[in-house]
């Protein structure tokens, strides 16, 4: 049975017919053409899929479009500014090397922007801790680490430190 | 002033922007118009006939566009996906190679083998109808294991190969390593399991067929690390198709690590059907259908020995390894055994006797292929696992019996009694920054503090060489390829003077966009932003052999020296024409072509204008443009090499491991960007620990059904699983025989890393007596190894 689900994904108003057991991500993907959202392992286990419903991560494999239906969504594509400038956490994983092949990236810095939306002083291991949904199989974690608590330190306010080391 | 973006430079990646901002382009990121999806009917079965398939009721599902089954591919004389290398048994007959359809046609091999392909005009209505396609399976029983399978008696995965035996070879001078045997003073033998390993990429494979019925070209978009490969595979032995009429697209790839090395059924079926059908065909994996048909890694089982006289000095080893192969022979599956194990046998020791039996074997599971490392892992593993067990036996300090055993930098190039030839190495030298950088002789003083809070504490060490690079065509033939492997470049200069680069190396998360650049920028001093990579398109690149083996940087970089040569040369001429000067009296330096003791001088940006505006080119002599092509073929493989350090802390009541540092001391050469280099390294390590300590994929024994299915079952390392790295290397030993001196540093990390963390393990065990555990060292098996270990009374 199609079902009507209306939401707002990264600020512009959206509404789709779809089949009721669409997923979310397959929602962003295939109706509203937002790619950025990847599906790796269809089991909530990766976190590649994570996208912010009204301001918290989720894994959008696991839920479906029209949970969200009323949601204000934010994808990767949605949260560096209008102008083009990367949000700090993005600007952090660029300046420390935090990714590789690029397609748990999305999901990462996703849960690392809500991580430090809910702590934003972390330790190294409250980062750990904190990114323990999300498989990187590429960078082996050393360089999202330090991305994410210069991203965190950013998003304070501060100055990025450069990675000189 | 040394360039910024030059070699050297920790410049940050370019490909970042895209992938930062979701605007990567991976295989299912792209869509076309008309575009249908496919999705596989599997096996559920490890090996079983079919008897029949009614697709009737499936048919007439919603949006079912089609359901093919090998028969059809039969029909359309559909070949086999060839085998790229061929390895002789000892005497002297081929390896078994049994056929290997894109679709199977009567028997089915391991469960997740094709049996059909639904395709429809969505993916879940693909899928719906999958559901409905009726197979009648005859159940037949399973040889699962690689030591059950070489049983007498034993289930046959191909009726054709007795035994499951796909070839039984060696390496080596057994008699001169039998004669030290007989003269040793001390003997270490050891048995070990390098388990089975499904490597995982976070992006699952995917392949997107097309056709053009206007110029007759197929194009097929995937998930490859060399897509020239794949169409030269695919067109030539599977689906007929000449190379221009087959454009192989390898778009941006979420990583790779061996598994998108191989052709795979799935790319041959989407292009072969949407000729079929006149539309586009896709087919993405779900993550369980990577985990039961993506190539698996390792799993070997090894027996080896390994002889010293009194003084430690090692005499010989004595290698016997089994080698699952799986169901059919992937890509290039039999020289992982082989050529890239048996040959790294002596390691970084001056060992003067090695001889090794490999028996490869079939079994009704999935191939099993390259993945990171490629059988250098598993030579490694099984050296430096000997040598702390020959170590502990003979009471001589574990980094002591290395050192006395080292191949001397002084004795390089060094030939081993196993086909390599080693050009560049210091081997003490990185175990000389490496103790410092661990405080080796403080360990006693943490493991009291450890014992103090009722921890155990190990410390392992492993040293590796690695021959990357993939390799000199004339060695690789001899040695059985069926491919050349060099690799080639363009570098195309346009008029205003920005650069386009087109090389046949891949990148799917090793940065090449960045690290190419680079070189092009140090060598004509053009802004980094003014050149561009193109790589993974084979209608846009002369050829390529891709990117696996730590190859991209010491042979597709050297290919790109190598036409940047040819574009020096051609700009020297233009140059002496332009300034009225003899050719040879041109001196180029950072992009500036500059008669020889004068202050007459040209930009390679002017050079280029004027190669496109000939108005006065003695056309004779000097045609216009500036645009060169070079295939690099290079002279001898590389040798990365290194010495890895791990300290583990293991919970006695629970058998939890906690890896606490690890330290890694690497040459790789010359190193071009060293954010880039050592990215590689921390990755690389993580895969190591990861199979040190948590993955491991099993069958079952007698259904072979694959039990690590899922992310539940097969444990990946996560955040919070693993230490940050202490990485250092040093540049002091170039690679001695390409342009760049540089070894490569892909795979480096996942060589040494597991050998390190579970020599570790074995030493804080070492109080309860335990010698050996086989990987992974979960906390059920040190809790049990514990436990094994403890007499009755003190366990109460």
């Amino acid at each position: 049975m199609p079902c009507t689900v209306s939401m707002t994904v990264n600020g512009k108003a959206v509404s789709r017919e779809v089949e009721e057991r669409t997923l979310l991500v397959t929602f962003l993907r295939d109706q509203i053409g937002l790619t950025g959202t990847h599906v790796s392992c269809d089991t909530s286990q990766c976190g590649a899929c994570v996208v912010h419903v009204d301001g918290r991560s989720v894994k959008s494999c696991t839920m479906l479009a029209a949970q969200a239906d009323g949601a204000a969504v934010t994808t990767i594509e949605g949260l560096a500014a209008a102008d083009g400038t990367l949000h700090p956490m993005q600007a952090a994983f660029r300046e420390h090397h935090g990714l590789q092949c690029g397609f748990c990236t999305p999901g990462m810095v996703m849960s690392a922007v809500d991580l430090v939306t809910a702590n934003p002083s972390p330790s190294e291991h409250e980062v750990r801790e904190g990114l323990e949904g999300n498989i990187c199989r590429c960078t082996g974690y050393h360089n999202i680490v330090k991305a994410v608590m210069a991203g965190a330190e950013a998003m304070q306010g501060g100055t990025m430190k450069a990675a000189a080391e | 002033m040394a360039n910024p973006n030059g070699i050297g430079a920790p410049v940050r990646r370019r490909e970042d922007a895209r992938f930062l901002t979701g605007r990567g382009t991976y295989t299912d990121d792209i869509n076309r118009p008309g575009q249908t999806h496919a999705v596989f009917v599997r096996s559920p079965y490890a090996h079983a006939r079919i008897t029949g398939i009614d697709a009737t009721e499936a048919m007439q599902a919603p949006g079912v566009v089609a359901v093919l089954t090998g028969a059809d591919m039969e029909t359309d004389k559909v070949g086999s996906l060839p085998c790229g290398w061929q390895i002789h048994s000892k005497d002297g007959s081929p390896m078994k190679e049994p056929p290997h359809f894109p679709i199977a046609r009567d028997r089915a091999r391991y469960v997740g083998d094709a049996v059909a392909v639904v395709i429809a005009e969505t993916r879940e209505q693909a899928k719906d109808a999958a559901e409905l396609v009726m197979v009648n399976y005859e159940e037949l029983p399973a040889a699962v294991t690689s030591l059950k399978a070489l049983e007498g008696g034993a289930p046959l995965v191909h009726d054709d190969v007795g035994g499951n035996l796909c070839f039984d070879w060696h390496l080596g001078d057994a008699a001169a390593v039998d004669a030290a045997f007989s003269q040793a003073a001390h003997v270490a033998k050891i048995d070990l399991i390098n388990q089975r390993l499904i490597p995982n990429a976070m992006e699952p494979r995917a392949a997107l067929g097309e056709y053009d019925r206007a110029t007759g070209e197929h194009t097929l978009t995937t998930t490859s690390q060399n897509p020239h490969v794949i169409r030269l595979l695919m067109g030539a032995f599977v689906l007929g198709i000449p190379e221009h009429k087959l454009r192989v697209v390898a778009p941006d790839v979420g990583g790779g690590f061996g598994s998108k090395i191989f052709h795979y059924g799935e790319e041959a079926v989407v292009t072969w059907a949407a000729k079929k059908i006149g539309r586009p065909v896709k087919w993405t994996a779900e993550r369980s259908e990577s985990f039961l048909t993506d190539a698996h890694g390792r799993d070997h089982v090894s027996h080896a020995e390994l002889a010293m006289d009194r003084d430690g000095n090692f005499l010989a080893l004595r290698v016997s390894t089994v080698a699952n192969m799986g169901a059919y022979l992937s890509t290039f599956a039999p020289s992982i055994p082989t050529y890239l194990y048996a040959t790294l046998l002596a390691g970084q020791y001056k060992t003067p006797a090695i001889y090794a039996e490999v028996k490869a074997v079939f079994t009704n599971t999935v191939p099993v292929d390259a993945y990171r490392g490629a059988g250098r892992p598993e030579a490694c593993y099984l050296i430096e696992r000997l040598v702390e067990v020959a170590a502990a036996e003979t009471g001589i300090d574990k980094t002591e019996l290395r050192r006395r055993n080292f191949v001397p930098a002084s004795a390089m190039p060094y030939q081993t009694p196993v086909a390599l030839q080693y050009d560049t190495g210091d081997f003490a030298k990185n175990l000389d920054i490496a103790l410092p950088l661990v405080d080796y002789d403080g360990f006693a003083a943490r493991k009291a503090e450890s014992a103090r809070r009722g921890k155990l504490r190990g410390i392992g060490f492993a040293t590796y060489i690695e021959a990357c690079g993939i390799a000199p065509s004339n060695v690789a033939g001899a040695l059985g390829a069926r491919a050349g492997l060099y690799e080639s470049a363009e570098v195309r200069f346009h008029p205003t003077g920005s650069v386009t680069v087109f090389t046949g190396s891949h990148s799917h998360g090793q940065g090449h966009e960045t690290t190419f650049a680079q070189l092009v920028s140090e060598r004509f001093g053009v802004p980094i932003e003014n050149v561009e990579i193109v790589h993974g398109d084979t209608s846009k690149i002369p050829f390529g052999m891709g990117t696996y083996g730590s190859r991209s940087l010491a042979v597709g970089g050297s290919a790109i020296v190598k036409a940047m040569d040819k574009v020096e040369r051609k700009a020297k001429k233009i140059a002496a024409h332009m300034l009225e000067a003899a050719e040879a009296d041109i001196e180029a330096k950072d992009g500036r072509f500059v008669v020889a003791g004068t202050d007459k001088a040209l930009t390679i940006g002017d050079i280029a204008l004027q190669a496109y505006v000939p108005h006065n080119f003695p056309l004779d002599e000097l045609e216009p443009g500036l645009d060169e092509q070079a295939f690099y073929d290079p002279k001898n493989f590389t040798y990365p090499n290194g010495c890895h350090v791990c300290e583990v802390e293991i919970d006695p009541d629970t058998g939890v491991v906690q890896v606490v540092s690890f330290a890694a001391v690497d040459d790789f050469g010359r190193v071009i960007n060293p954010l880039i280099v050592e990215g590689q390294v921390h990755g690389g390590l993580v895969q190591g620990i990861g199979q040190a300590l948590y993955e491991n994929c099993v069958y079952d024994e007698e259904s072979g059904q694959l039990i690590t299915g899922s992310y539940m079952d097969y444990c990946m390392p996560r955040a919070d699983d693993v230490p940050s790295f202490t990485v250092r290397y040093h540049e002091d030993q170039p690679c001695t025989h390409n342009p760049l001196g540089v070894k490569g540093c892909g795979e480096a990390g996942t060589i040494g890393a597991s050998a390190a963390v579970m020599n570790a393990v074995v030493h804080a065990l070492s109080e309860y007596g335990v010698t050996h555990l086989d990987m992974p060292a979960t906390p059920e098996r040190v809790w049990q190894a514990i436990r094994r270990h403890t007499p009755a009374q003190a366990a109460e």
